[in-house]
């Protein structure tokens, strides 16, 4: 608990949101639950962006919802990834990656890039 | 991981969705969640619960949050629904159509029809009433006439020289009013000179206006080529110069953009311009001066108004002012009607005080027209509604054939409103295939209108189907959609779905009900065809009237050509005037086939212009009406007009500047001046100082219209005055005007080689001319009124053939039991007579209240002339009983035992 908390850069959450549901059909608890685990605790979705982030994605037709009882037998609305969420996902992650390998790669360079010939 | 929810608990939802419940299920949830794992890991409830609120931060917003996004979706849920929904009910509506083509094709021609017309007429009325002249800011632009201190009756007899301006008033007004940013002025006389182009091709008359030199930057017209005349261009013996127009530009010089400072040869007589005319500038294709202030009238070029030349000249100017910014034209009329006087105060020498009516330009131009435009437009208005009425007959017919289908529908669950909407659809499909092809229509009716020159009527040629009579034709496909699919959708939906399903044959699918309806409709079908018709009947009637009136010339046979005029500045040239006249008219009259020959400076129905008549040795009242329109002539005119002298002689060759002058007038001269007396040989002040002597007297003839009454006219011999305004050679012959033109051209040419090459025009055309306004408009009322009965037989068709096929059964059962064919017929005609009698006697009052409203329109006909009634219940009768007739006769056909069988 003690790592440093990362705010989460601007746009990442709805591509968080459809890989936790990549595994299977979730609760809004669960899913910062499980954003939270994945990350060594490193990062923390907050309630107040959250939900908002849901309904918006279920209004876009990425997520569908349904509700359905939770481990501790209560109600609660589980949402699920649509084939379009999928795709959606699928073409994020591929952004995603490149743009943190072109990050990554500047951040850790040793030396100015070579002179243009 | 996700648990089905057991049955029992789905239940809280019996009542419907409740999203914002459901927002806050989701969150408290979450709370919960929280507050759980909190107190495993050890916190107590109370502080638990709190460290959960606090990392959740703020719940409401969120709440509210969710309820808008929810919001969002529930919308837009409904309205995927209603869009599948829409595209469901027109899919159907499709197969539907294309499995009834001859429905479908009835209805979409019906309804183009109608929408045709009105989208044509709506167009018409839009140019010429509704949209603004086709200048910039023309609301500011102001129309003056003048004459308004004259009483009615004497303006009303008063030509054109009664409502314009001297040179000296319009540059005085100019000069001194401060309501006006400008002022402009043009020749109204236009034919005052003859141009003629010569050196292009052989000689060719044209068609010029005088214009003042601010005449196109006061319209705010910008020449597209070249630029607008310069001050030393409208000075007398300035540099002469023309602006041409569009369209002579177009075809005269093969729109040749170098055109711009090139020189053409013209001609004028009385000479004013001799020789070459720089070419300065060329207007706008859409600047029509024609469609504006002379309708029927193309000008091929605009020439400077040399005010110096013409300052010596009567009444002559047309006067229009562009408003300074801000200034109302009541304004305006105020300043006009302080200034006028003031001025002639000043001006001992005006003939009177020039006091003015002023209008806006728009209100001049469309004039005696807004009233016809109302009635026409209320008539494709009633078109428009027969159509409706029609098709809603037509649908309600097929819908009830269709009941069986729609108590299916309603029976499996379908609610009332989406059957009404799957109607509406039909309906709406139906219009709007119908409004296209009517576009179609209307577009073919407004170019072949705006290529009528021969139609007198202003901004036709401007007329085009724009964007505006698009959205009006739409918006009209809609109302007519919902309209007339709104009946039969509110009595299907309404039908027994038991009654119907049980009903194996068309039977009596709808019932009595349904009959009294369709009733109902065709009643008032034949209602709205009755006004139509009486309309149409007593405009008709007035037209008759109008052509029958005596014009006091005689049109038939006689033909007429301009031709040129020596100057005359002095008695001997006049004198050789004469000579050339004299030659002119026995070489033409010298054609075989050729029975009178005269020359006039204008005829009657075209131009005219109005000077004075005093007889002698009478009191004359100050202010009393001494206007007469004045025309010069030669020996043998009268004889060429077939103008009737009452009493008294034709000129002759004879009558000198050497000999006593004298004069020819009308009747209605001579009761003016001479009431109670022989007009003969009485003296008269008409042509200046000394008197006129009286030689004949004419029947009156028609000069400003056929619809106006005769005014007082002088008619002065060419041999002794030499004041022309042009001439005009009038032929008179039984021989066909195409095959005697080409002789009178050539003996003209023999005579003066520079004679230019014009059509010999049958006087005809004038009159025609002077009635082709309300030629069209009693043409279109009639058409419609046609149209409107033929809708209405079509309506009466439908219904009685729609009953006679219900009734099958029971004419069999009637016929087995002796029923002859006469009889079946006679009771289906009955029927047929009821709704014609019904419909006749609720038109019948109608047509006597609307005949009023168009009563100004009428010409010596009483709008409720007993004839065109009577004529309109006959036909209408007539056309009801024929329409009845064709299914009775299939009833009488009808076998009983097929009949009886038939089910």
């Amino acid at each position: 608990m003690e790592k440093a908390r990362l705010e989460l850069v601007r746009g990442t959450l709805d591509v968080l949101i459809l890989k936790s549901l990549f595994w299977g059909p979730l609760h809004g608890y669960a899913i910062t639950r499980l954003i939270r685990r994945q990350s060594d605790d490193a990062l923390l979705v907050e309630e107040g962006t959250l939900y908002p982030a849901l309904w918006r994605l279920e209004n876009r037709g990425l997520v569908a919802t349904e509700w359905g009882l939770s481990d501790n037998n209560r109600k609660a609305k589980y949402y699920s990834m649509t084939n379009e969420g999928r795709r959606r996902l699928r073409a994020d992650t591929r952004t995603w990656e490149a743009y943190a390998a072109a990050v990554a790669k500047i951040l850790s360079a040793t030396e100015p890039p070579a002179r243009e010939a | 991981m996700i648990k089905k929810i057991p049955i029992w608990r789905r239940y809280d939802r019996i009542l419907g969705a409740d999203p914002k419940a459901d927002i806050r299920a989701e969150l408290r949830f979450h709370l919960d969640s929280k507050v759980e794992e909190l107190m495993a890991q050890g916190w107590s409830l109370d502080d638990a619960r709190k460290e959960a609120e606090r990392q959740f931060g703020d719940i409401r917003a969120v709440q509210r949050t969710g309820e808008q996004i929810g919001e969002h979706m529930e919308s837009r849920r409904r309205f995927k629904k209603y869009a599948a929904e829409c595209v469901q009910d027109i899919r159907h509506t499709l197969r539907i159509l294309r499995s009834n083509p001859a429905f479908t094709t009835v209805s979409i021609l019906v309804l183009a029809l109608g929408v045709g017309l009105n989208s044509a007429v709506f167009t018409v009325v839009n140019t010429m009433l509704l949209r603004p002249l086709p200048f910039p800011d023309s609301n500011r632009l102001v129309w003056f006439t003048g004459g308004k201190s004259f009483d009615a009756k004497i303006r009303a007899g008063g030509g054109l020289s009664a409502e314009t301006y001297t040179v000296d008033v319009y540059r005085e007004f100019q000069r001194n009013n401060r309501s006006f940013q400008s002022v402009l002025a043009f020749q109204t006389f236009y034919n005052s000179l003859q141009y003629k182009l010569t050196g292009v091709r052989e000689p060719r008359q044209l068609d010029a206006v005088e214009v003042s030199d601010n005449f196109f930057p006061t319209l705010g017209v910008t020449p597209v080529l070249g630029r607008n005349f310069t001050a030393e261009e409208v000075v007398k013996g300035g540099r002469p110069a023309a602006i041409l127009s569009y369209y002579f530009w177009k075809t005269e010089f093969a729109a040749d953009p170098s055109i711009i400072g090139r020189s053409i040869t013209i001609n004028t007589s009385p000479s004013a311009v001799n020789g070459s005319v720089t070419i300065v500038g060329v207007l706008p294709a859409t600047f029509d001066f024609g469609a504006v202030f002379a309708p029927g009238k193309k000008v091929d070029l605009f020439v400077p108004a040399v005010m110096d030349f013409w300052s010596t000249w009567g009444n002559t100017l047309a006067v229009v002012g562009r408003l300074k910014q801000g200034i109302t034209v009541a304004q305006a009329q105020d300043e006009a009607d302080r200034l006028f006087p003031s001025l002639k105060s000043q001006h001992k020498d005006w003939y009177y005080d020039y006091a003015s009516d002023l209008f806006s330009l728009k209100a001049h131009v469309e004039g005696s027209l807004q009233r016809s435009l109302v009635v026409l437009w209320c008539a494709v208005g009633l078109i428009l509604l027969i159509v409706c009425v029609n098709l809603s007959n037509l649908q309600l017919g097929r819908a009830a054939a269709r009941s069986k289908e729609f108590a299916m529908r309603r029976a499996l669950g379908a609610s009332r409103g989406r059957i009404i909407r799957q109607l509406l659809t039909e309906s709406l499909v139906i219009s709007f295939a119908g409004s296209v092809v009517g576009l179609a229509m209307a577009f073919a009716i407004l170019v072949y209108l705006s290529h009528q020159t021969s139609i007198a009527l202003p901004l036709l040629t401007t007329i085009r189907l724009d964007f505006t009579s698009i959205s009006w034709t739409l918006v009209t496909a809609i109302v007519v959609g919902i309209l007339f699919g709104l009946a039969p959708a509110y009595r299907m939906s309404r039908s027994n779905i038991h009654g119907a399903i049980k009903e194996n044959t068309a039977g009596t699918a709808g019932g009595r009900g349904q009959d009294r309806f369709r009733s109902i409709l065709v009643i008032s079908e034949i209602s709205l065809a009755c006004l139509l018709l009486v309309g149409a009947g007593l405009l008709l009637r007035s037209f008759l009237r109008i052509l029958d009136v005596d014009l006091g010339f005689n049109p038939s046979h006689a033909a007429a050509i301009q031709t040129d005029l020596p100057p005359a500045a002095n008695k001997d040239e006049l004198l050789h005037r004469t000579a050339t006249l004299k030659a002119e008219i026995d070489r033409v009259g010298a054609l075989p086939g050729v029975e009178a020959v005269g020359i006039a400076d204008m005829l009657p129905l075209d131009r005219n212009r109005e000077w004075g008549l005093q007889s002698v040795g009478r009191y004359h009242a100050k202010g009393a009406d001494t206007g007469a329109l004045v025309y010069l002539v030669t020996p043998g005119y009268l004889r060429a007009m077939g103008m009737r002298l009452r009493a008294g002689r034709d000129f002759s060759w004879s009558d000198t500047p050497d000999t006593q002058p004298v004069i020819v007038i009308n009747e209605a001269a001579a009761k003016r001046e001479w009431p109670g007396e022989d007009a003969l040989g009485k003296l008269a002040y008409a042509t200046g100082k000394t008197p006129d002597r009286v030689i004949g007297v004419i029947a009156d003839v028609r000069e400003r219209g056929l619809e106006q009454n005769a005014s007082p006219q002088i008619y002065i011999p060419m041999t002794q005055n030499s004041d022309v305004e042009g001439a005009t050679l009038v032929v008179r012959s039984r021989i066909d005007t195409d095959t005697l033109g080409g002789g009178v051209l050539s003996a003209l040419r023999s005579l003066n080689p520079a004679q230019p090459a014009t059509e010999l025009r049958p006087l005809q055309t004038f009159v025609d001319h002077s009635v082709s306004p309300r030629r069209f408009f009693v043409l279109l009322v009639t058409i419609f009124a046609g149209l409107g009965i033929s809708l209405a037989a079509l309506g009466i068709y439908g219904v009685i053939s729609y009953s006679v096929t219900q009734k099958t059964q029971e004419i069999g059962v009637r016929m087995a039991l002796g029923a002859t064919r006469g009889l079946v017929q006679r009771a289906i005609l009955g029927q047929t007579l009821r709704l014609a009698i019904g419909g006749l006697a609720v038109g019948f009052i109608a047509s006597l209240g609307a005949a009023r409203l168009i009563r100004s329109l009428l010409y010596a006909t009483s709008p409720w002339d007993p004839f065109a009634y009577l004529v309109m219940a006959i036909l209408l009768l007539a056309i009801s009983l024929l329409s009845g007739y064709v299914p009775a006769r299939r009833a009488s056909r009808i076998e009983p035992m097929r009949a009886l069988r038939g089910n």
